[in-house]
This record gives structure tokens, sequence and C-alpha cells, in this order.
């Protein structure tokens, strides 16, 4: 069944429905996806033809068993074998791959598991994406903290023992300006040891500024590397530029940050193509800057307020896992980042294979940390979310629930030099 | 008799393995102080640099010598800055150099670490400098001050043992200072063989902290340690060369 994604709120002026459904309706009437708008910086780079033409040849049903068997014993993967680790001939093999992805696993990373929270700063949006809880059309509660809210968020998130934040915002220059992040940031660096932010992408110049306010990695998803696809969920804002997006990572590590992450979300278009076009978006980034740290997220599409009939169709847990296996044999060194979609169940089991990375203590709301952790009724406003978590474990449940699968959590591991 | 003790910038040690940083856990720690005998242990900065309720620092027993890492550096002049930070924390004037910017097999980059190597040492650490093996290069860091020569086996984590053996040996033979044999150990045999070679210790860590039986593997490590120095200091005996000696000596033809 295809996701329906189209949902008019009643709360919307017969203008802007009329647009909302001009957009969705005729494809003539949105910006070109593939067209820079006038402020974004162009970078010369390779990456993106490298990348495009690897998904764009990928057939994923011209994989046998034999190709999938010759992949494993390969001690080095190459392209064609994550091919082969990625095609539905892999399947069957889904206990061996796990296997394999284990041993990786601990050859670079030990037992170790890092934790970190997420805090979103603010939910404004001037982007319409179809599938996300924050898009402009969406009658949601919306809102932007303070400093001083956001300083309060901190402290009750750093009493609950975290030591890594990740910022983020929605996707809207006018109301989440640079400034505004890069004062965020200077005051996550008093609470916490690392920070990374997961906001909209920018220039490298503003990725510059923000590292010198103390962001060290920088987040962008993707979310898909089909850009037909994209340009058909992404129909109004800035966000609608694909290759914008897409260099993104690039010149945040221009612009001095240590470290960059990746993702598709799974489930907006054909998972297997988006899978690789993923993680040879790290490999050739990588190939071209080999000091940079580099990490995987694996996120599956989820219900939003107002669509809870949102679902990630063909990718199920088995697809899920494959897939994350495959990028562990592929690339043994890159973290790989289970976020909190994902039931605790999953995410118990995945941290023991190929996942180093789980979020705990996660809203994805706005301003209602405190709330959250002491059950307390806060006292002020509260912005709605960006799509319902599974897993809820607080800190102290994960701490310890990590502990007993005989692995070690990680709160630190990461100096602002 | 003399006690064949490990001198490294004028602190003696009993022990030849040292336990190497980057996957940690507390059992490993107390393994490879217990069963592997260790009286040195590597810390990376980075993971000391917390505030949670196990630190590593917390779990080091007195009497154990603390060597903190610079991993995170990616170039001379942040590994100084790590150094540094390390002292201020307590940590003792030994350091070991470590400077990689290359994030996929996490090797050493041995031009900064010459470089850091001689701004630490004239600041009064005692440097351990972890190095791809290269000759000149370990010349040029026991002219920064090195107080130890630290190359690598293999790749971090790889556990596939001495991969750069022959260059290994060359530093053996040519450089003054002890030669620690560091990364890519996978099992004692191997730390057998560095020694044996005239490795003056071995540091591991992957090797121990995925084996099956944590304080069994330290043990091992230990045994496998001393075996391989007493094999060195006894003066191994002839290897035979293929095809074995000539009966006729090549020599025989010479009279006075």
């Amino acid at each position: 069944m295809e996701n329906r994604f189209f949902v008019d709120s009643k709360h919307l002026s017969p203008e802007a429905l009329k647009k909302k459904h001009q957009l969705e309706t005729d494809p003539s009437s949105r910006k070109n996806h593939m067209e820079y708008l006038p402020w974004m910086e162009k970078i010369e780079s390779d990456v993106c033809k490298n990348v495009m033409e690897q998904m764009n040849s990928f057939d994923c049903l011209k994989y046998t068993k034999k190709d999938v068997k010759t992949a494993l014993e390969h001690e080095t993967c190459t392209i064609e074998d994550f091919k082969a680790l990625l095609s539905p001939a892999a399947e069957p093999f889904l206990e061996q791959m796990a296997k394999r992805a284990r041993l990786e696993t601990s050859k670079h990373f030990g037992n170790t598991v890092y934790l970190f929270t997420p805090l979103y700063i603010a939910n404004y949006c001037e982007n319409y994406c179809v599938y996300c809880g924050f898009n402009c059309y969406n009658r949601i509660n919306r809102m932007k903290l303070s400093m001083e809210q956001i300083e309060k968020e901190m402290k009750v998130i750093s009493d609950s023992g975290m030591e890594e934040i990740l910022i983020l915002t929605g996707e809207s220059r006018a109301q989440s300006d640079i400034k505004y992040i890069g004062e965020a940031c200077r005051l996550a660096r008093k609470y916490f040891r690392m920070v990374g932010l997961e906001i909209y992408p920018v220039n490298t110049d503003e990725y510059k500024y923000l590292h010198e306010c103390g962001a060290d990695y920088v987040t962008v998803f993707q979310e898909t590397y089909d850009e037909k696809k994209y340009e058909q969920l992404h129909l109004l804002g800035a966000k609608r530029v694909w290759p914008y997006r897409f260099d993104a990572q690039e010149r945040a590590l221009m612009g001095g940050m240590r470290g960059v992450a990746f993702s598709a979300l799974l489930g907006l278009s054909d998972f297997r193509k988006d899978a690789l076009a993923s993680a040879l978006h790290v490999y050739f980034l990588q190939r071209k800057y080999p000091h940079a740290e580099m990490s995987l997220s694996c996120p599956r599409l989820r219900p939003i307020i107002n669509n809870s009939g949102i679902n990630p169709l063909d990718v199920h847990e088995k697809q899920l896992c494959q897939i994350i296996c495959a990028y562990r044999i592929f690339l043994p060194f890159v973290g790989i980042t289970v976020s909190s979609r994902e039931s605790a169940q999953f995410r118990n089991g995945i941290v023991k294979i190929a996942a180093t990375k789980v979020s705990a203590g996660v809203s994805t709301g706005i301003g209602d940390h405190e709330s959250k952790y002491s059950g307390r009724e806060s006292d002020g406003q509260q912005g709605d979310e960006q799509f319902e978590i599974d897993d809820n474990r607080s800190l102290d449940k994960m701490y310890k629930d990590i502990s007993d699968e005989g692995l070690q959590p990680v709160l630190n591991d990461y100096l602002y030099v | 008799m003399n006690r064949d003790m490990l001198i490294i910038g004028g602190h003696e040690f009993n022990s030849r393995f040292i336990l190497g940083s980057g996957k940690y856990s507390l059992n490993l720690i107390e393994a490879a102080i217990k069963d592997a005998g260790a009286q040195i242990i590597t810390l990376a900065v980075r993971r000391a640099n917390t505030k949670e309720q196990e630190n590593i620092l917390d779990f080091i027993p007195k009497g154990i010598t603390l060597l903190p890492n610079t991993s995170g550096a990616r170039n001379a002049e942040e590994a100084v800055r790590i150094a540094r930070l390390a002292r201020e924390l307590g940590c003792g004037n030994f350091v070991k150099v470590e400077i990689m910017r290359d994030s996929k097999y996490l090797l050493p980059d041995n031009q900064e670490t010459v470089k850091a190597t001689e701004i630490l040492a004239n600041d009064g650490f005692i440097v351990m400098p972890y190095m791809y093996p290269d000759l000149n290069i370990a010349r040029d860091l026991v002219n920064a001050g090195a107080a130890t020569i630290m190359p690598l086996a293999a790749p971090i984590g790889s556990n596939k043992g001495l991969a750069t053996k022959d260059f290994i040996q060359i530093l053996i033979d040519e450089i003054d200072l002890p030669i620690i044999v560091d990364a890519g150990i996978g099992k004692p045999s191997q730390a057998c063989e560095a020694m044996e070679m005239g490795a003056a210790a071995v540091m591991a860590n992957t090797a121990l902290a995925t084996a099956g039986n944590l304080p069994l593997m330290a043990s091992a490590f230990r045994q496998a340690i001393e075996a391989g120095r007493s094999a060195y200091l006894s003066g191994l005996g002839r290897v035979l060369t293929r095809g074995a000696s000539a009966s006729d000596p090549l020599t025989g033809f010479l009279r006075d």
C-alpha cells in the first residue's frame, strides 16, 4: 500500500489550500529542484557524480546467492560486494552477515556503545516535505526556544548525565537563523562535551562560524538520493534544492567540522538504492577527506501528528537489519546510529551486531524535557513533535540495559581541539 | 644477577606488557593488571574527558603508570594541546603521541609525530611516539627527544600480527631506545615473536578486549611475552637456511 502523505488542515485559508493542492497535483507549479537559489554556495566536487553513477546502474535483482557468498568470503568488501549484500539475494544470509558485521564492529569499536540525546530548539519550517510533521502546511504547535529556555533544557539534560547533545531545528532560516543556532552551540559547550548539529544545510563560512561556536559534527539527511522522487516529496522551500543538500557534508568539512553524518529516510523511495547511495556518499567523501570522522544513520519513516498512516512500507526490521549489516561490512570504521524511531527490542539487538551509537531520553518536541524527565507538569508552552518515537527509555534505563547486554556504554570519547 | 627491567625515561618497569587504549571496559583494565601484569595503562585523554559515573581515571589503581595518549589529534599542534591537557588532569609526564589524519585505517602521521615529539620532549614530557616503522623517522624521533619508539605491527584493531616485521627488526637493530611494538598484535604467539626479535615491550588492546575469556587471554599474553623475552635474552640458536648448511666450508681454502 502506498503511503498517503497528503492531509489537508481545516485551519488553512482557502488561498493556502489552493496553493497546497496546486503544488501537490501540478509539477509545473513547483520550482526546479536542481537549481540553486542565489545565496546557495556551489562547490567543485565529483562526489555526487560518482555516487549517482553507481546508484543509477544498481540493479539489485541481478545479484545471486553466489555473489553474496563471494562477498562474505572477501576480506575487503568492494562496491560490487556491497551491492550483493544489499540485494534480495542476501536475505537468506542475514545471520552470516550479522556474524561478520559483529566481528568488524568488535575490531573497530570493541564492545562500546555511545549515548547521546537530541534537543529540538525550534520547529518552525519553511518547507513542504509531505511526510514530515514539521511541514509548513501541518497544523501543529510551533515554538522557538529563547536562550533562557534552551539553557534550562540543557541543564535538565546535563543533570541526567548526558554528555553529548545533538541540536536540531526545523528548516527555517528566517525563524532559526545562524546566529541563533550559534548562540545555542555556545551554551551547549558549557553543559556538554560534544555538540552536534542537525539543521538546514548552510554555506561553508556559516559552518565555519558554527564550528567556532562549539559544534563539531554535522548531520544532514538526504532523505532520498533519487532526485526525481525527492522532487515529488519536497514540494516547496529551500530544502527542495536537492544538489545543495547533497554537498552539505562536504561544505561542513571545508568549514572545519570534525565529522559528518549521513542518511536516507528509508521508506521514501527504493530503500536498497538509497542505502547504496548513503554508504557511497560516505565512501567517496572519506577518500577525499580521509581525516574526517563519518557516521551513518538508518531512520525509517514514522507516523506524524495529523497523519498516523505514514509507515516505512517495505522496509521491515529484517531489511533494516540487512542494510545495517551491509553498511558495517562495507564501511567497518564508520559509526552507525540507530534512533529512538526503532523499538527497544530492535535497538537492544542491533547494538550487539553493528550499531555503535543510540539516543536515550529522547523527545522530538520543543521545550518539554523538564516535564518528560521529571514527570512534573511544565509551566510553559511546548512545541509539537516531528515524529512519534518508539523507544522512550531514559538515559539511566538505557545505560543499564546496555550494560546488562555485556556492552560498555560510553557517554563521551571526544575532545574539542 | 641484574634484574631485567624495562626502562623508559628513567622509570623502571618489571612488566613488558602495556595495555593499549581504544576499546575500554573496566573488566579489561582489571584483567590487564591482575592477569597480564601490566604496570602501564594507556588512557585516551578524550575518553577521560568525562563526568560520567564510571570515569576510567577512578579505576586505575595506585602504582600503575598512566600513559595518556593524544588520540583524536590530527596534527602536531592538536597533539601538544591534548598532552598538556593530560598533564593538567593529573596524568603525569608520560605521553604517547598518536596523530592520525586518516579515520579509516588510523595510520599515524610520521612527520607531524616528529614535530610534536620535539615540542613535548622540550616541555619535559616523557614522549612515546606511535609511528609507522621507518628508520629515518625513527632516527628523527630519537633526535627529537623520544623516550621510546612505538612502531605499529599492523593496522590498529586488525589483529594481523607482525605485518611490518622486517622493518621493526631494522628499528630494533639500529635504534638504541626501547622499541615497543604497538597495534595489530592479535594473539599471544605474535607478541612472543615480537619479543624474540628483541622488542622491549608489546602493547595490545583489541586482542584482549575481544577475547572470549578475558582473564585467561590476559595471562596468556603475560606468559607469551615472558617466554619471548627469555628466548631473546638467552640468544636464539642457529636458524638454518633452506637446504641446510654446506658440508664443505666456503672458506676452507684459507691457510693462515
